[in-house]
């Protein structure tokens, strides 16, 4: 069953962060559209979230769930020494989710609406940009479990190059999704055109965050091609992830827009199971080298077990309900 | 500011306001759908109106319901990381599940919202029943686990270890029940009474009264209906709390002395030092009718326990005076409203009627957050009930004051944008909602 529960986690990492990645990349890309086009990424850009954006970001919370009824020892650390990183994420988080209702919901249309923008756009990079710090800082064994100063313990904990790298990468990922997606959302051919173009640039920059990552790591001797290459997995998840690249500027220069989504989720999701499965069992590696292992550090066997149904069960009741709310979203007017 | 303190505060603070949101997120889909269906059934445009209005309110408070419950599941490891490596496994069952209703709940509001003329009408309807019932299902699972902390079951605790964990037993703990149900129809009971009275007040405005006394009709029957059952469920609550924390059903009226009969403390002036409470009325035997149901039994008091392990009785003490008097103003009120419905029907179009209400606006949410100073404040300084204390499982970080600090200025912030976003929703009835009014025309906003 710890097998179950160790896929749920990842499964819903992973939707996390195609899903929710691409709400944080729709704001991220309104932020740095030109100001002319402005308004109009943000229709589009809520055209492609809309309806489904609260479910996205539910991943987050069965993430967590799993977390603290599964593994208590790994939250239970990790909220202990990203604590400062953990908050930053989640006033970005409150901050985000209520600029987001209040600009829809707001009755009027006035000046108070450029202030949910400036709050949704920026809090839309500070949100991921932490998650990527602190998924960073949980992998690349920078918490410092030893340390005897605060500054050790709750600042250099997460405060690395190679932290701040990972976050920038995921802000990219983020943009680069949310770009991808909001092509089909348009019916203009004009539009269509320069949201194909732009999409292009966020693919280059995926290139350009993911050098950086790799620079940083050999900087600052963090062993991360090693990680990766050490398995045959670790190579066909590069591979295919660069295979899907290639195809989805292809894809993206022959209009067809639904594969190019598919090629985007495929990347992001190699990429994460290239580093995920690096340390696998392990999840949490220390500055010590002590490792919190996901097939040995659980809470109890009853509870792993009882966690693992409940999961089952809750996918039986919300997978298909989910498919059909994303279906007949797909269905709706273009803009 | 102490970091132990700075904790407890800013858990406390976090959680006061999350019940809000959730609350309403909880019983106004129960109004929108009983609106909704009186459109379906007479066709008549005003509840379509209703509907929507109502169900915009549901989507600003869920979405920031949603992201303060997001916080509070993170907080709970932030703030109390040693509490949350033990408990965890151990009460997690409710959150797991509770995980699956708010996603049905999210995924159902999605349909709900952007639904109108799309769906077969009554799926469509059910999507907004299915917000309702799963905001309900959330709602109970998590005060199970709550009720958890008071009521420790499903594990062995030896030598300070937790063995033999059965989750679903510690998801069935004692108390679930009575607070699961106390606190459900406080929340039909709060929700009824806010939304029934800020109603009220815009009936006595003058504007769309026709409109604004479909909403009243809707929201006051359900206010009435929780303000009547609330003292039953109370009851139940008490006498096993009476069983199960002596020690919090002491504080709760003061109670320092074990005695036979023993009063009912009204009101008075706690004085902790000296174990007496002044200025107090006190009703002789109620206590023991109410915990035994009998006005002679013994009821036992504060001085049975090690001093160490008394909550903090006056906060607990007045806590459970406010709950009590707004409870019993509610069912004044509620007494009032029968008299109205079924003996003098003009006082329906009185204006002294509505303003009744409308000063009741609050009177549900303070009694409600009253209740909840009882259970949480009662329950110290136990974190787990007789088996960890809050100060053994606070964060070892030091600084929290700041975190406090700037956790106080965003809520009280969103609370702010949250009455002035309520307030341009009802500036726009007219516009957006009520099909009567001459200025009626939601297209153009």
């Amino acid at each position: 069953m710890i097998y179950v529960v160790t896929a749920f986690l990842w499964v819903s990492t992973c939707l996390y962060l195609i899903l929710g990645g691409a709400d944080f990349g729709a704001g991220i890309v309104e932020l740095f559209s030109e100001k002319k086009y402005k308004n109009q990424t943000k229709k589009i850009m809520y055209n492609s979230i809309g309806p489904i954006w609260e479910a996205n970001h539910m991943w987050l919370i069965i993430a967590i769930v799993i977390l603290f009824v599964g593994f208590p020892k790994m939250y239970a650390d990790v909220s202990n020494y990203l604590h400062i990183p953990l908050v930053i994420m989640l006033l970005g988080i409150i901050a985000r989710g209520t600029s987001f209702t209040f600009r829809n919901y707001d009755a009027v249309n006035d000046k108070w609406h450029n202030l949910y923008d400036v709050i949704f756009t920026y809090s839309s990079v500070v949100t991921p940009l932490f998650l990527g710090i602190i998924s960073g800082s949980i992998v690349s064994g920078s918490i410092d479990n030893q340390a005897t100063s605060f500054q050790d313990a709750y600042i250099f904990s997460w405060l690395s190059w190679f932290n701040v790298s990972v976050g920038l990468f995921t802000v990219v990922i983020c943009s680069f999704l949310a770009s991808v997606y909001s092509i089909q959302s348009v019916n203009n051919q004009e539009d269509k055109t320069k949201l194909r173009k732009r999409a292009k640039i966020y693919t280059t920059l995926i290139f350009v965050a993911g050098g950086i990552v790799f620079a940083v790591s050999v900087w600052k001797n963090i062993p991360l091609l090693e990680w990766i290459t050490k398995q045959i997995y670790g190579y066909i998840a590069v591979s295919l992830a660069t295979i899907s690249i290639i195809a989805l500027i292809y894809s993206l220069n022959k209009k067809k827009d639904q594969l190019t989504k598919v090629y985007a989720g495929l990347i992001v999701v190699m990429i994460l199971f290239a580093v995920s499965y690096s340390h696998f069992p392990n999840l949490i590696l220390f500055k010590d080298g002590t490792k919190l292992s996901l097939l040995k550090d659980f809470g109890a066997e009853s509870t792993i077990n009882m966690l693992a149904w409940a999961l089952l069960l809750g996918s039986v009741f919300i997978l298909p309900f989910l498919f059909y709310l994303i279906y007949s979203f797909n269905q709706r007017q273009k803009i | 500011m102490d970091d132990f303190i700075a904790a407890r505060s800013q858990m406390a603070m976090s959680l006061a306001f999350h019940i809000v949101f959730s609350c309403v997120g909880m019983v106004m889909p129960f109004m929108m759908a009983i609106a909704h269906y009186k459109y379906l059934k007479t066709k008549k445009e005003i509840y379509k109106g209703l509907t929507k209005a109502w169900s915009k309110g549901v989507a600003i408070l869920f979405a920031t319901g949603a992201v303060s419950g997001t916080m509070l599941s993170f907080e709970l490891g932030l703030l109390f990381p040693k509490f949350m490596e033990h408990a965890g496994p151990i009460f997690g069952m409710p959150f797991s599940l509770e995980g699956t209703a708010f996603f049905i709940e999210a995924i159902a509001l999605g349909f709900f919202l952007y639904g109108w003329d799309k769906f077969n009408k009554w799926f469509h309807w059910i999507c907004g029943v299915i917000v309702g019932i799963s905001g309900l299902a959330s709602g109970i699972l998590v005060v199970a686990a709550n009720a958890w902390m008071n009521s420790p079951s499903g594990f062995d605790y030896i030598n300070g270890e937790y063995l033999n964990i059965d989750p679903i037993k510690a998801m069935l703990n004692e108390a679930w029940f009575s607070q699961a149900l106390h606190m459900t129809i406080a929340a039909f009971c709060a929700t009824g009474f806010a939304v029934a009275g800020l109603h009220a007040y815009l009936i006595l405005k003058g504007k769309n009264i026709n409109f604004h006394k479909e909403a009243f009709k809707i929201s006051s029957l359900l206010a009435i209906v929780a303000a009547l059952l609330a003292p039953l469920s109370g009851d139940i609550s008490a006498k096993d709390v009476a069983k199960r924390q002596p020690i919090k059903l002491a504080a709760m009226e003061a109670h320092f002395e074990t005695e036979e009969s023993a009063p009912f403390v009204l009101g008075g002036i706690v004085d902790q030092e000296n174990k007496k409470v002044d200025y107090a009325i006190k009703v002789p035997g109620v206590l023991s009718f109410l915990v035994h149901s009998d006005f002679n039994k013994e009821v036992k008091g504060l001085e049975e326990f090690p001093e160490d392990e008394w909550p903090p009785v006056p906060i607990v003490h007045y806590a459970f005076q406010t709950m009590i008097s707004f409870g019993m103003l509610m069912m004044g009120i509620a007494l009032i409203y029968l008299i109205a419905q079924f003996l003098k029907k003009e006082w329906k179009n009185k204006r002294w009627y509505y303003k009744l209400f409308m000063i009741a606006t609050p009177f549900g949410y303070i009694a409600l957050e009253a209740g909840w100073t009882v259970t949480e404040v009662g329950r110290q300084p136990w974190i787990i009930y007789g088996i960890m204390r809050t100060v053994d499982a606070v964060t070892p970080m030091p600084g929290i004051q700041y975190s406090f600090y700037i956790f106080t200025f965003v809520f009280i912030t969103l609370s702010i944008i949250l009455v002035f976003l309520m307030n341009r929703q009802i500036q726009n009835v007219a516009k957006l909602y009520d099909p009567e009014d001459p200025n009626f025309n939601p297209e153009k906003h």
